[in-house]
């Protein structure tokens, strides 16, 4: 029997480990779908924001945030407390085996499945912001949010506080974090760019919308195939198990579902923008990928492949609507992060009660609005005291000639365009 | 000596630079060049708004003939670069004072 308990607790902790590192990896498909959609002269910074972003999120979780996300000991359950800061042990042999089962991974593996979780919440900002805002000002965001930010509201959620907590019992309801990673990433985002405002020339004096094509395509479909690989360890090893039949079964349907909710996502992000502009615009279709992912990420288990690729096709829709609204408000997102991840976010939330006896209504509603409020008002604190203390956006003239020369000092293609000629 | 210089869709390069060969002028200029003619621009979508694109990628080639050449190297140009769509081009022909060819110092027609 010890051995048994041995091989599985070793088994899945080697699945935990292994969707961890997928997940990672959807740290270089955000990098390339955002640096697919930026202008060329923005493109060495917006890597930059990518790679540093993620050393930011690991560190501040680190240091600070799994402990408040999944604290020891919970003051209650809307405040988790700093008890255990800078983490405790892993499991001993004594005690794995003594549970029968009941422990069946590494504590450290659990701490770096979550890291990278906070980090792809981290990346949706830096699409959202592209082109404008200065690199160090987005870095002080990134400390608070992943350190802060992020913990808390994940605490409500996945770590007992009083989303799914026993005490007050709002019972929401959300697997993998449609909610509490996407919408909240982009709720942040959303607050940014309301402070941030438009890149210069997006929007005519008469109103019109004056757009600002991407720089690179193939990138920009690149970061969205390795996205949606990276989902496969996001949403899979959020079942957290692998090592019996039933639990195997349910990582096979994690799969299949996050795969088919992509696929229908895509053909209906295609469909709409055919119908509406008369083109097959293949951003939108890219982003109907990912609004696919987000919207079954709230709950791959429950629906049958079919209701998941319809869930993926409802997200796909959406956000091609969502893109055009958001537009016409002049909020200018130039990847769409707010749209994939924020609006189709909370139909993924919503999602949940179609095909989920468990999920209620009012508790998704509640978790929507949990998440968003207090997402949005910590991170416009904190936008708000960064912008009065150092400014959050480049001069004019940098903008025009590009954050790459402003803030890196170097170019990304500079054998290829000059630092005036590139973009507009 | 002219100086034949023709504004051509830039598919149209190997179409023309073959035809010039085959009437014997020696060699050719070309540049990526961008403009607009009666064509105008172009419109194009992007996330769901159009914009317009003022100025059309096209294809500069400048060659050198002796003036009894020239008639032959605007048909041939003609001929290559015409799809009887708008959008052709145009051949520009000016007069040409001088020509060295610097590795010899030659000069006029002889350096063509």
């Amino acid at each position: 029997m010890d051995a048994i308990t041995e091989l599985s607790y070793a088994l899945d902790t080697f699945y935990f480990l292994v969707a961890g590192a997928l997940v990672m990896w959807m740290a270089a498909g955000f990098s390339m779908l955002e640096a697919g959609m930026v202008r060329a002269k923005n493109t060495a910074e917006i890597l930059t924001k990518n790679i540093s972003l993620f050393a930011v999120a690991c560190i501040m979780y680190m240091l600070m945030g799994y402990s408040i996300m999944y604290p020891a000991d919970m003051v209650n359950t809307w405040w988790p407390g700093f008890g255990d800061i800078l983490g405790r042990g892993d499991n001993s042999v004594e005690d794995v085996l003594a549970s029968g089962g009941d422990t069946y991974y590494s504590g450290l593996s659990d701490f770096f499945f979550q890291v990278v979780f906070v980090a792809t919440a981290m990346s949706i900002v830096s699409g959202a912001v592209a082109e404008r805002m200065k690199l160090w000002a987005f870095l002080i965001f990134a400390v608070v949010m992943t350190g802060f930010i992020y913990p808390m509201q994940g605490f409500w959620n996945w770590g007992g506080g009083l989303l799914t907590g026993d005490e007050y019992g709002i019972g929401y309801f959300d697997f993998a974090g449609s909610g509490t990673v996407h919408l909240c990433g982009a709720v942040a985002a959303f607050a940014g760019v309301l402070l941030l405002g438009a890149r210069k020339g997006k929007y005519r004096t008469d109103g019109s919308i004056n757009p600002i094509p991407g720089c690179n395509m193939p990138m920009a479909t690149l970061g969205t195939f390795i996205l949606w690989l990276g989902w496969f360890g996001f949403n899979g090893g959020s079942e957290l198990k692998l090592s019996n039949i039933e639990e195997a079964n349910a990582v096979a349907l994690v799969f299949v579902n996050t795969n088919m909710a992509a696929a229908g996502g895509v053909i209906a992000a295609m469909l709409v923008a055919r119908l509406l502009f008369g083109k097959t615009d293949l951003t939108m279709a890219l982003n109907g990928a990912l609004a696919g992912l987000v919207a079954i990420t709230a709950d791959p288990l429950s629906p049958a492949p079919l209701g998941a690729t319809g869930i993926g096709a409802l997200g796909g829709m959406l956000v091609v609507f969502s893109i055009l609204a958001l537009d016409k408000m002049k909020i200018d997102d130039p990847v769409g992060a707010i749209s994939v991840h924020g609006t189709v976010g909370m139909w993924g939330v919503l999602a949940v009660v179609l095909s989920n006896e468990e999920a209620t209504l009012g508790g998704q509603l509640t978790g929507i609005g949990v998440i968003f409020g207090w997402t949005f008002v910590a991170s416009m604190v904190t936008w708000f005291i960064i912008k009065m203390i150092i400014g959050i956006r480049v001069s004019e003239e940098e903008e025009y000639a590009g954050v790459d020369l402003s803030e890196c000092g170097l170019e990304a293609y500079p054998e290829f365009v000059g630092s005036q000629g590139s973009g507009k | 000596m002219k100086l034949v210089t023709a504004i051509i869709k830039p598919f149209k390069l190997d179409d023309v630079r073959e035809g010039l060969s085959e009437i014997g002028v020696q060699g050719v200029t070309v540049t990526e060049v961008k403009g607009f003619g009666r064509q105008k621009g172009h419109t194009e979508l992007y996330r769901g708004a159009e914009y317009v694109v003022d100025f059309l990628p096209k294809v500069k080639i400048e060659a050198a003939v002796a003036t009894d050449m020239v008639d032959k190297a605007i048909e041939a140009i003609s001929r290559a670069a015409n799809t009887g769509k708008i959008g052709d081009g145009k051949i520009f022909v000016s007069s040409l004072e001088q020509t060295v060819r610097i590795r010899t110092g030659e000069t006029g027609p002889d350096a063509l």
